[in-house]
């Protein structure tokens, strides 16, 4: 059975994130020891909250250096992924800068609500093995008020007024905006795609 | 595109899942992880949990059942009633909540929107009013889950709301009490004058009684969700079809 190390800075909400991996029959391990990540067959770095705050709290459980010697596939997830890009308009910090971009902020608008909250479509770019089998137009679940533009490493785009990125892949790392533990049966997909890789 | 949700409200009171009849009388309506699961299955894009007793008892929600919950579901809740001080929102957040809806003790103490916006970022703070139109103004009401406690909080709907935004609350549920339960519509009117007043999404609740109360409110007040609870409880709006419906009638829908 492979172990999949779920990152617990101490802030994020990983419950769901946890279930989510266990419904999917693998080991899961909520760890902030840089041994035990290293050594996972997968990591996964969920987040919520704001970006300087959580960025904090990841620095002080010492996982950052671990986090930039990883070879194995790593998903970051929502906040996660805006934390392994470079900088968000929402702090001062850096980010972590294993993922290219900077994020922005969504603009208050007539007929847009802000923060993007509920279920919108994805549209796969390329054939990205976390996209596999994933339609055009499926509806995963979105929180959020800062995103990633569209980038050469975007594997999906999704559209709020504007296009941007819903998932992304560099490297060993892959990036979800949105929630697949909170995205039913496409979500489970794309996790179990994760799994897989 | 977003799609519009689509949002059983589960009221729990010791451990069951109930429906009152005007706040009293609880009828016993089933089991909490049963009922959660039948949704899913049926397509609910969101469940809430109101532990409707909470606030006026002093009590806080057992947390077993939001674990339950978590273990099984795959879209996202919301978990209300009681919640006073940070620490409450955070045992709720780790049993597996997704999101945190405050409503009597935002009233008692404003500030505490604030400091669920620092601890847990906006997207998880969600402000819930009970608001009741009385000649013609738009009253904020507390303590609404029991009769013999509740009183009016002194405040104006409209001004609260946009006072919650401020203080960084990420959604709005606002329930209109005067069609609470008796399945006449939504209040469009309320609704599109909090819709105008807020950029954040807002959700509809109270006075759901058949199909086109929802297009209703989707297309006049421009909601991003639909909440109700004993017409979904009871089948009498099947979820598939009111989704499927809403659809053919040009509504975003996630079918």
């Amino acid at each position: 059975m492979q172990r999949v190390a779920l990152i617990n800075s101490g802030c994020a909400n990983i419950a769901s994130v946890r279930y989510a991996l266990l419904r999917q029959g693998v080991e899961v391990d909520v760890t902030a020891d840089p041994e035990r990540i290293i050594n996972a067959d997968k990591v996964i770095f969920p987040g919520v909250g704001s970006f300087d705050y959580a960025l904090e709290a990841v620095k002080k459980s010492g996982v950052v250096e671990a986090m930039r010697d990883l070879t194995q596939p790593t998903l970051g997830i929502c906040l996660g992924m805006q934390m392994l890009a470079e900088a968000s308009a929402e702090g001062q910090k850096p980010g972590l800068g294993l993922l290219a971009g900077k994020a922005q902020r969504f603009e208050d608008e007539p007929g847009r609500s802000v923060p993007h909250m509920g279920w919108n479509q994805l549209t796969p770019v390329g054939d990205d093995p976390l996209m596999a089998g994933i339609e055009p137009g499926s509806y995963v679940y979105f929180v959020h008020s800062y995103y990633l533009p569209p980038s050469p490493y975007t594997v999906a785009t999704c559209d709020y007024g504007q296009p941007f990125t819903a998932s992304l892949h560099q490297d060993n790392f892959w990036g979800c905006q949105f929630h697949p533990e909170l995205s039913s049966d496409v979500g489970a997909k794309i996790l179990a795609n994760f799994l897989a890789l | 595109m977003l799609s519009r949700r689509i949002i059983p409200c589960l009221d729990v009171a010791d451990g069951k899942v109930v429906k009152g009849v005007q706040f009293k009388n609880h009828e016993i309506v089933g089991e909490i992880v049963d009922l959660s699961q039948r949704y899913v299955d049926e397509g609910a894009d969101e469940l809430v949990f109101y532990h409707i007793t909470a606030s006026a008892d002093g009590q806080t929600v057992n947390l077993d059942w939001v674990d339950a919950v978590a273990q099984r579901l795959d879209i996202p809740f919301c978990v209300a009633g009681g919640i006073r001080s940070v620490a409450d929102a955070a045992a709720r957040l780790e049993a597996g909540a997704d999101k945190i809806s405050i409503n009597s003790p935002a009233l008692e103490r404003p500030d505490f929107i604030d400091e669920m916006v620092a601890a847990f970022g906006s997207q998880c703070v969600v402000i819930g009013i009970d608001s009741l139109e009385v000649d013609g103004q738009y009253q904020v009401k507390q303590y609404t889950g029991r009769p013999d406690k509740m009183q009016d909080s002194r405040r104006d709907t409209l001004t609260w709301a946009k006072e919650a935004v401020e203080r960084g609350a990420g959604e709005i549920v606002l329930n209109c009490m005067n069609q609470d339960g008796v399945r006449q519509g939504y209040d469009i009117r309320q609704l599109a004058a909090v819709r105008a007043a807020v950029s954040v999404p807002l959700i509809a609740s109270g006075g759901a009684g058949k199909q086109e109360h929802f297009k209703e409110v989707f297309e006049q007040a421009d909601v991003d969700g639909a909440l109700a609870a004993s017409v979904f409880h009871k089948r009498i709006i099947p979820i598939p079809e009111l989704k499927a419906w809403l659809s053919s009638q040009g509504q975003p829908m996630r079918l």
